[in-house]
């Protein structure tokens, strides 16, 4: 039975409060089993062989010396990937990115792989491999990729998204456009227009578990993994395609997850692993070093962005237009899409346009990064707006309050607006006291908007009533920061028990129907709608199984606050049945007491931020310091706000840290430089101050609750609201993220002659 | 790979000596581990020296001091008559990585690492730091400016390594100071650093010593921008000569911690900036 | 593998364990003696989350040798807890929600405690120095520096009743 998916203002027991989760004691006594935490009898170790080459032709890879070395059980190579992809293109890239089949793509790129006894075996057995490279050339900058000439990385690409269709290679895989009106007749209206063109370098999600998985897969093609994923079930699906399995015949696990941002949504290396585990016949664990993370797994795109607005002296924007190349790697994504869609989702504009290009370069397939796409498209968008307001002798927030989307407005990429929070948020913004702070010398305020779509997908959920009313919840959505206690809170909630009668596990692919990736901000408002319905439909049950109690027709019983009551004055005589009575009494009335869902979680609310951030720039060395920080985000309804919070304040940090000093270093050679945290330079404690949060709460008409996804705003502002703070600190724009010392203080001394 | 740790110098150094193949000394291993796990380095011999008592050994006067050569950092910083005496000393050497590699990395292992960056290099020559050489012929003592040759270079024979690391007596009106820049507060590596120790006479300087790190293949003293401290009261156009001084020294390369231009540029910032710390430590007053 | 035989203490206990001698003590600690608390995130020493003490001095297992703990005392998070009860950092990363993800928080922890002991009331600056040797991806540290002010104020209390 379909349940009721539209929000209703109902007042709240638990929701909104901040309990202690679930999982916190197991997390702190280092009890937790993450990716590289679990051993199985037998199990041999696996080591990936990786291309020390930007480009090149793989003519040769001699095995043989390494196969004797002792210890030795499995190697494999590209040959030992069949193709069972029957013509899937995008399934031959992932196939591919796993393994290089004729042809190394990126440094990094794994070439082979061996499975051994121990590390140090398989250390020794990499370096007995012998592959013979041709190399190539290669191009790792985006506009340099796009430009004539420049070396082609698949032949087979053809411009998507163009017509007529190109009929030559080219290292554009896509072309997309959004928008709507006419902006030329929109510019040639405009009083003021600026345009500007804007960089972005290559980040990494920075996870501080790598990938790992331990992985069994025998010759009967059944088989168990145990991995760190976002996505079990499309793990599942993904490595079932790609080794030729029965979906339903293999098993995976999701570990506890250190870590994800979007990069555990893909598969790297556990297809490496379950074949190797098939050659031996024995179990193989895999896990990546921080380098191979670097070298091999997730990066976002670099970007090169033009942006140009246009606006009469009145404030009002007339027109708006971007161009966004974003990089995808080796392979095609469709990272410039998102940048397209969302470069200017805040905003009421009548003629809009953004075109973006997904461009193949020699580095690592690109994956999701916290709302991906859309920091970079909002560095340049948020800083035009920034440079639009200067120019028209307006107040930043002011000049964006005149222009912000509202209910009823127009998306620019398609979609009418219901009720949307970024008039709230900067609203909040202009009202904060963090607007009245004075500001000393080389010290600068920026604010910028940013926008996320948030995703709700295929959800399935089981809830289990214990015999003492306990009550065991089984979600299989990933928890990837806390979702756990949010999703106890509302089971006990819709029950009527307390908090901590609920137990929440996250399910393998055995124990549920399949559930999307935890991606598109979902965990919590997905798996949290389907477990208003799966605890709803337990309701039923208790009701039925009271009305038996009782031998009164069901529909005289209701549920409130944690027990059955059974209404009207022939019933007066009747005392309520808690839910813990009922269950006492569930293995004479029926057997066990269960709820199950399973849903579409339509209609994610969108989500709107606005950032505000105060730094100091020493303007002899260029050092950037971040003095304060304010989040101010829509969450629809905030279920956990201690988690809330948690998300805005670490997406702020992790912007902070792309805006100010994160970025793949490649060199000449299209090598990458710095695969390491200490070049790789994430914000550490003494880089950060604390993070201030406000959180509006405009219902999502799509969510009982009105939850709207919180987990990846955050990351969307803080690139521009810090470009703006600095470019206001030091009187000059700043055009290239990150923002690192020698960038800033080339900018002063440029500007100054 | 075999891993000994022998009790005193002389077993130390007869290990190290027979070693035929690739052998290393283990002090924090900071930086060794880092290379063999790297991939680096595989060597034969591995010697750990701090179960050596004479090099696990701190002794702090005024008329010297004795760091041993597996004296971790920390030990440096929890010496408040040390930072007292030599600030600049100790705030190098705690600038090296975190409070866990603070617990683990020597002065010894940051100077015979010979990277051009390391953090105490610059302020222990600045300070007049000599180096007890230990080795199969016997002990000499070393300017810690002759030990590093190059980027992963050192003068150390065979079978040789550094017991411990002498700081001079130090004069009254005395002060030094070390200022490294990094893109971020800490867990960083020197893009560029300055090391100032000066003595003042009568309110003026009257020695100075001016090294600066990570400028070019090992740190490098700066006699000319010592030259332009000396004698004043680090007015504004002794500072600039200084600061011209330090610029002109530098020898940088582009990479990916920094480019030659910012180098150049900042060095000279952080000498000026050095100074006026180290003055004012001095007793200094302008 | 030419193995050397280590004694050592762990977490209060006796042990002894065989390994090459190249191994770091973090894989012994995980590998050998099952302690999967300490996490590896890097294994050159510049994300702190396999942060350990020796001899009561904070370090990173990754950066020891298995061989080097001869006789020598070892803490990891697994023996924070006392007498069956949680450390007040452990009860205050709780509730202060000062983890998201959690593989952090083991190393984060120890070196937490670490620093408390050196110093018990330490200020915010000194506790993002203090802690700057750990990495969170998660939470922008903030929730985790309340949690160690707090904690830090429940110690000073307890020590003076």
């Amino acid at each position: 039975m379909p349940y009721e998916t539209a929000y209703t203002n109902q007042g709240f027991n638990l929701v909104g409060s901040r309990v202690n989760r679930p999982d916190g004691i197991d997390k702190v006594t280092g009890r937790a089993k993450y990716g590289a935490d679990v051993n199985a009898a037998g199990q041999l170790v696996a080591k990936v062989l990786r291309s020390p080459h930007a480009h090149a032709l793989i003519k040769k890879i001699d095995t043989s010396k390494a196969a004797k070395l002792p210890g030795v059980k499995a190697i494999v190579t590209g040959d030992d990937f069949p193709d069972h992809t029957g013509g899937n293109r995008s399934m031959m890239d992932i196939l591919e990115n796993c393994m290089a089949r004729g042809r190394a793509l990126y440094d990094g790129h794994a070439v082979a792989a061996v499975a051994a006894i121990d590390g140090e075996t398989a250390d020794k057995a990499l370096k007995l491999i012998k592959v013979t490279y041709k190399k190539l050339p290669h191009v790792t900058d985006v506009d340099a990729a796009m430009a004539e000439g420049a070396p082609i990385i698949h032949d087979w690409v053809r411009t998507a998204g163009v017509q007529p269709a190109p009929t030559t290679a080219s290292n554009v895989a896509q072309r997309s456009e959004f928008g709507h009106g006419d902006v030329e007749a929109g510019f040639a209206q405009a009083d003021i227009v600026v345009e500007k063109t804007f960089k972005t370098e290559q980040t990494h999600q920075g996870y501080i578990e790598p990938h790992a998985c331990l992985a069994q897969l025998g010759p009967d093609g059944s088989g168990e993994l145990w991995v760190t994923t976002q996505g079990h079930f499309t793990f599942r699906n993904v490595c079932s395609t790609l080794l030729g399995l029965d979906v339903a015949k293999l098993k995976v696990t999701s570990s506890e997850i250190g870590g994800g941002f979007g990069g555990k949504t893909h598969v790297w290396t556990e297809p490496v692993a379950l074949q190797l585990s098939r050659k031996a016949n024995r179990p193989v664990k895999l896990v990546m070093t921080r380098d191979e993370v670097f070298r091999a797994s997730g990066p976002t795109s670099s970007t090169s962005i033009d942006v140009k607005i246009g606006a009469k002296k009145n404030g009002r924007i007339t027109a708006a237009t971007a161009e966004l190349r974003y990089q995808s790697g080796a392979f095609p994504g469709m990272w410039a899409m998102f940048g397209a869609m969302t470069s200017f989702a805040c905003y009421d504009l009548k003629n809009v346009k953004s075109v973006g290009y997904d461009v193949l370069v020699n580095r690592p397939k690109v994956a999701a990064y916290r709302a991906p796409s859309a920091p970079m498209a909002a560095f340049g968008v948020e800083s035009v707006m920034d440079m639009l307001a200067a120019e028209l002798g307006m107040d930043a927030v002011e000049f964006r309050i005149k222009n912000a989307a509202k209910k009823g407005t127009k998306a620019s990429y398609g979609p009418i607006y219901g009720p949307i929070g970024i008039g709230p948020t900067l609203q909040a913004v202009k009202d904060h006291p963090h607007m009245k702070r004075r500001l000393g010398k080389n010290q600068g305020r920026g604010m910028a908007c940013g926008f996320w779509f948030n995703f709700g997908g295929q959800t399935c959920t089981d809830l289990n009533i214990g015999v003492d009313g306990s009550v065991n919840l089984t979600v299989g959505t990933v928890d990837v920061g806390g979702s756990r206690a949010s999703l106890a809170l509302i089971a006990a909630e819709e029950l009527g028990i307390d908090y901590d009668q609920v137990r929440v596990t996250i399910g393998d692919t055995n124990s549920l129907g399949h559930n999307d990736t935890t991606e598109g901000s979902r965990g919590t408002f997905s798996s949290g709608m389907a477990t208003i319905f799966a605890a709803r439909n337990a309701i039923e049950v208790l009701k039925q199984r009271a009305a038996a109690t009782w031998d009164i027709p069901v529909d005289q019983v209701v549920w409130e606050a944690g027990e059955a009551r059974a209404k009207g004055k022939q019933n007066s005589n009747l005392p309520p049945l808690t839910l813990k009575e009922i269950a006492a009494k569930s293995p004479r009335t029926g057997g066990p007491i269960a709820g199950h869902n399973e849903v579409v979680a339509d209609g994610a609310g969108v989500s709107f931020a606005s950032h505000l951030v105060d730094v100091e720039v020493d303007p002899e060395t260029g050092s950037t310091r971040v003095l304060r920080y304010t989040v101010i985000q829509d969450a629809g309804k905030a279920i956990h706000p201690d988690y809330v919070e948690g998300q805005f304040q670490g997406g702020a940090a992790q912007g902070i840290g792309w805006a100010l000093n994160e970025e793949y270093i490649y060199g000449d050679d299209g090598c990458l430089q710095n695969p390491g945290f200490l070049d790789y330079r994430i914000p550490v404690c003494s880089d950060l101050p604390f993070i201030d949060t406000q959180i509006l709460e405009i219902p999502n008409p799509n969510h009982p609750y009105g939850v709207r996804g919180v987990g990846e705003t955050s990351i969307v502002p803080p690139l521009a609201a810090i470009g703006n703070a600095v470019s206001n600190a030091v009187g000059v724009r700043m055009n290239h993220v990150p923002m690192s010392p020698p960038r800033i203080l080339k900018a002063i001394e440029d500007a100054a002659g | 790979m075999r891993f000994e740790s022998p009790t005193t110098t002389k077993a130390a150094v007869s290990l190290l000596a027979a070693e035929k193949g690739v052998s290393h000394v283990l002090a924090g291993g900071t930086d060794l581990l880092v290379r063999m796990k790297m991939g680096a380095i595989e060597p034969d011999l591995v010697v750990d020296v701090k179960r050596i008592d004479t090099m696990a050994a701190l002794t702090v006067a005024a008329s010297g001091v004795h760091i041993g050569g597996a004296v971790p950092a920390a030990e440096l910083g929890e010496s408040e008559k040390l930072r007292t005496l030599w600030p600049g000393v100790v705030e190098a050497a705690n600038l090296i990585g975190s409070d866990q590699i603070q617990g683990r990395c020597t002065v010894v292992g940051n100077l015979c690492n010979a990277s051009p960056a390391a953090d105490s290099v610059p302020a222990l020559i600045a300070a007049g730091a000599k180096a007890l050489v230990i080795g199969p012929n016997g002990k000499r003592r070393v300017s810690v400016d002759k030990i590093v040759l190059g980027p992963g270079r050192t003068s150390l024979g065979h079978g040789e390594f550094i017991e411990a690391i002498v700081l001079p007596a130090r004069a009254p009106k005395s002060g030094d100071a070390y200022l490294r820049f990094t893109p971020r507060t800490e867990m960083d590596i020197a893009v560029v650093s300055a090391a100032v120790n000066l003595t003042l006479a009568r309110g003026v300087v009257k020695t100075a010593k001016v090294v600066l790190g990570a400028v070019a293949p090992t740190a490098i003293s700066v006699p000319a921008a010592a030259r332009a401290l000396i004698g004043t009261k680090l007015d504004d156009a002794a500072l600039e000569k200084m600061a011209k001084a330090c610029r002109a020294a530098c020898n940088p390369i582009d990479d990916k911690r920094g480019t030659v231009e910012y180098r150049t540029k900042v060095a000279g910032v952080l000498g000026r900036r050095a100074a006026l710390l180290a003055f004012e430590r001095a007793g200094g007053r302008k | 593998m030419n193995g050397v035989t280590v004694s050592t203490t762990v977490n209060g206990d006796a042990v002894q364990f065989v390994c090459p001698p190249s191994e770091s003590l973090l894989d012994v600690l995980r590998n050998r003696l099952n302690l999967t608390g300490v996490k590896e995130g890097c294994g050159t020493g510049d994300c702190g989350a396999c942060s350990i003490t020796l001899d009561g001095r904070l370090v990173c297992a990754c950066l020891v040798l298995g061989a080097e703990a001869e006789g020598r005392e070892v803490g990891t998070v697994e023996g924070m807890s006392e007498n069956g009860e949680l450390h007040p950092l452990q009860v205050q990363f709780i509730e202060n929600a000062a983890l998201q993800c959690g593989i952090c928080t083991p190393g984060f922890l120890v070196a937490a405690k670490a620093l408390l002991e050196r110093n018990p009331n330490p200020t915010e600056e000194e506790i993002r120095y203090g802690l700057a040797g750990n990495l969170c991806r998660c939470t922008g540290y903030d929730k985790i520096v309340r949690a160690v002010q707090a904690a830090a104020k429940i110690m000073r209390k307890g020590r003076k009743s």
